[in-house]
């Protein structure tokens, strides 16, 4: 059967690609949240925050990009919802193809629309002041973390999509996701925060992918952060993927 | 399975039974469509309709029976059914964001044909929607939106069609032109399992008609047969007064011009 499995999936992702371009105000949406926190921070909280750093800007980009992903996420629970809902799902469904590839075209083209969002981001950030001297693979290295980390949420997001009763549903769940970043060391460094706090914010996966990040624009070492960024990523997208296809399975029978 | 070309139905459904959790929606239904003919299942909301068309395009596994499409048994050939069908689903399942060309051509690239464009822009021609081929279908009305729906699922010629309530949430013209489309369907050879609860719609379009009630079929005949079941008819002597339907129609006849007129497409519905 998966004889179509690549042509299917192209031609459903140039779909979803069409969706995702003649409707902006998505892309806008998911980009304007994160800028709207990084012109807080630096702005407005930037001059009382004592981050160690010479650039507020360079310390909390990462942070802010990881909130870039968890927005982004949430059209792509939105936009799987939509298609449940329309019946074009079993319209799919019901033709010669590749199934899995349904699932795959949503998949690739919130990539790829996540990825324009954040390079949006990173724009912003330098017109804001952002500088790195971090070289081409060091560049690599955090887009790799990041198209990683994108996976991982989108195969999470696949899973509300799938299974929401309502829109609203559907995205809600990427609220806690865009919230974790605070609770981390995003925005200030994990050891002003009293204990309980500290603990929780010191072993969540975004402090790692962080401080990965972090190290890699800001050229220092990168320690075992990377590998712990890592091993988060892949451990969140295997359990989602797994999930994800479970429900799918049991749509779709 | 054996192979029989000519006698064989083109739908065969047997002891079929389907539930959901406590609720027994199938209890056993069986019935044969042959080929090139118009099949109605009528049947009250609930009463399983979607679930037999469900399970006959795949979307569904029955809990027991067997359902066999044009010589495929939907349980163990399941690819080669859906090459075998297509489903037109309650709810006209168009990409709104795309206009009605991509749509087409969307289905035809699935269906892996040559020249999708092509295919596309002749259907658009027997549809009346090539003025609107490159709007949004969010901005279509109803009647152009399920024509629409029916042209894609007219794409790759399939010898099976399923049309689940094809005109539920239509106005009396945009009805008349799908009953058109069905008829002409039927005369080119497609085989059309239709389900509806409107009883005009199963007495003009369908040779036989199936009466679904408590997930088994009750009834199965021609019209003919059908109205036999009742007592003979009475003579009555009642003034024929022509029916709303008979006055819309009359009146906003227009020689149907494209269909575009018709933009509320939740008017005069027999719901």
């Amino acid at each position: 059967m998966p004889t179509h499995f690549f042509g299917d999936t192209a031609v459903l992702t140039g779909r979803s690609l069409r969706h995702i371009t003649r409707s902006l105000d998505t892309i806008i949406t998911t980009t304007i949240m994160p800028i709207a926190f990084m012109l807080l921070f630096v702005f407005v909280f930037g001059g009382a925050i004592n981050s160690g750093s010479d650039s507020y800007v360079n310390y909390l980009l990462p942070g802010i990009l990881l909130i870039t992903v968890a927005s982004g996420v949430s059209y792509t629970a939105f936009r799987l919802f939509e298609d449940m809902k329309s019946g074009i799902f079993e319209r799919f469904h019901s033709m010669p193809i590749a199934r899995s590839s349904v699932l795959w075209a949503h998949v690739l083209s919130s990539l790829v629309a996540i990825l324009m969002s954040l390079v949006v981001v990173v724009l912003v950030a330098l017109v804001m002041g952002f500088r790195s001297g971090a070289g081409v693979v060091a560049w690599l290295a955090v887009a790799g973390i990041l198209i990683l980390f994108t996976l991982a949420l989108t195969w999470l997001a696949v899973i509300p999509g799938l299974s929401a009763k309502t829109a609203d549903g559907a995205v809600v769940f990427s609220y806690p996701l865009v919230f974790l970043p605070f609770i981390s060391s995003a925005f200030v460094p994990t050891s002003t925060m009293p204990g309980p706090v500290r603990v929780f914010a010191e072993y969540q996966p975004v402090t790692s992918i962080v401080n990965a990040i972090r190290d890699l624009l800001t050229q220092q070492p990168v320690g075992t952060d990377i590998w712990i960024a890592l091993a988060w990523c892949v451990g969140i997208l295997i359990v989602a993927y797994i999930v994800a296809m479970v429900i799918y399975r049991r749509r779709i029978s | 399975m054996t192979a029989q070309p000519t006698a064989e139905p083109a739908i065969h459904v047997q002891g079929l039974e389907k539930s959901y959790k406590e609720l027994h929606v199938l209890r056993g239904v069986d019935f044969d469509v042959a080929p090139s003919s118009i099949f109605a299942l009528l049947g009250s909301n609930g009463a399983g309709k979607t679930t037999v068309v469900n399970i006959l395009s795949t979307l569904l596994k029955a809990d027991a029976g067997t359902a066999i499409v044009d010589g495929f048994d939907v349980a163990t050939r399941a690819t080669d059914v859906r090459e075998s069908i297509s489903l037109t689903g309650q709810f006209a399942a168009v990409d709104e964001i795309l206009s009605g060309r991509e749509n087409l051509v969307l289905i035809a690239r699935l269906r892996h044909l040559d020249d999708p464009g092509t295919i596309a822009d002749d259907l658009l021609a027997r549809f009346s929607l090539t003025d609107a081929a490159a709007r949004k279908v969010s901005t279509y009305s109803g009647g152009m939106r399920r024509r629409l729906d029916i042209a894609m699922s007219l794409i790759g010629n399939p010898p099976v069609i399923f049309l689940d309530e094809p005109t539920t949430g239509l106005d009396p013209q945009a009805r008349v032109e799908v009953w058109q489309t069905v008829k002409q369907l039927a005369e080119q050879g497609t085989t059309v399992l239709l389900t509806t609860q409107d009883l005009d719609e199963a007495e003009r379009l369908a040779e036989r008609i199936a009466i679904l009630h408590e997930g088994r079929i009750i009834v199965n005949g021609t019209l003919a047969e059908l109205k036999r079941l009742l007592p003979p008819a009475k003579i009555e002597y009642v003034e024929k007064q022509p029916t709303l339907e008979d006055v819309f129609l009359a009146i906003v006849a227009d020689g149907g011009k494209n269909g575009d007129a018709d933009n509320d497409r939740g008017v005069g519905t027999d719901e």
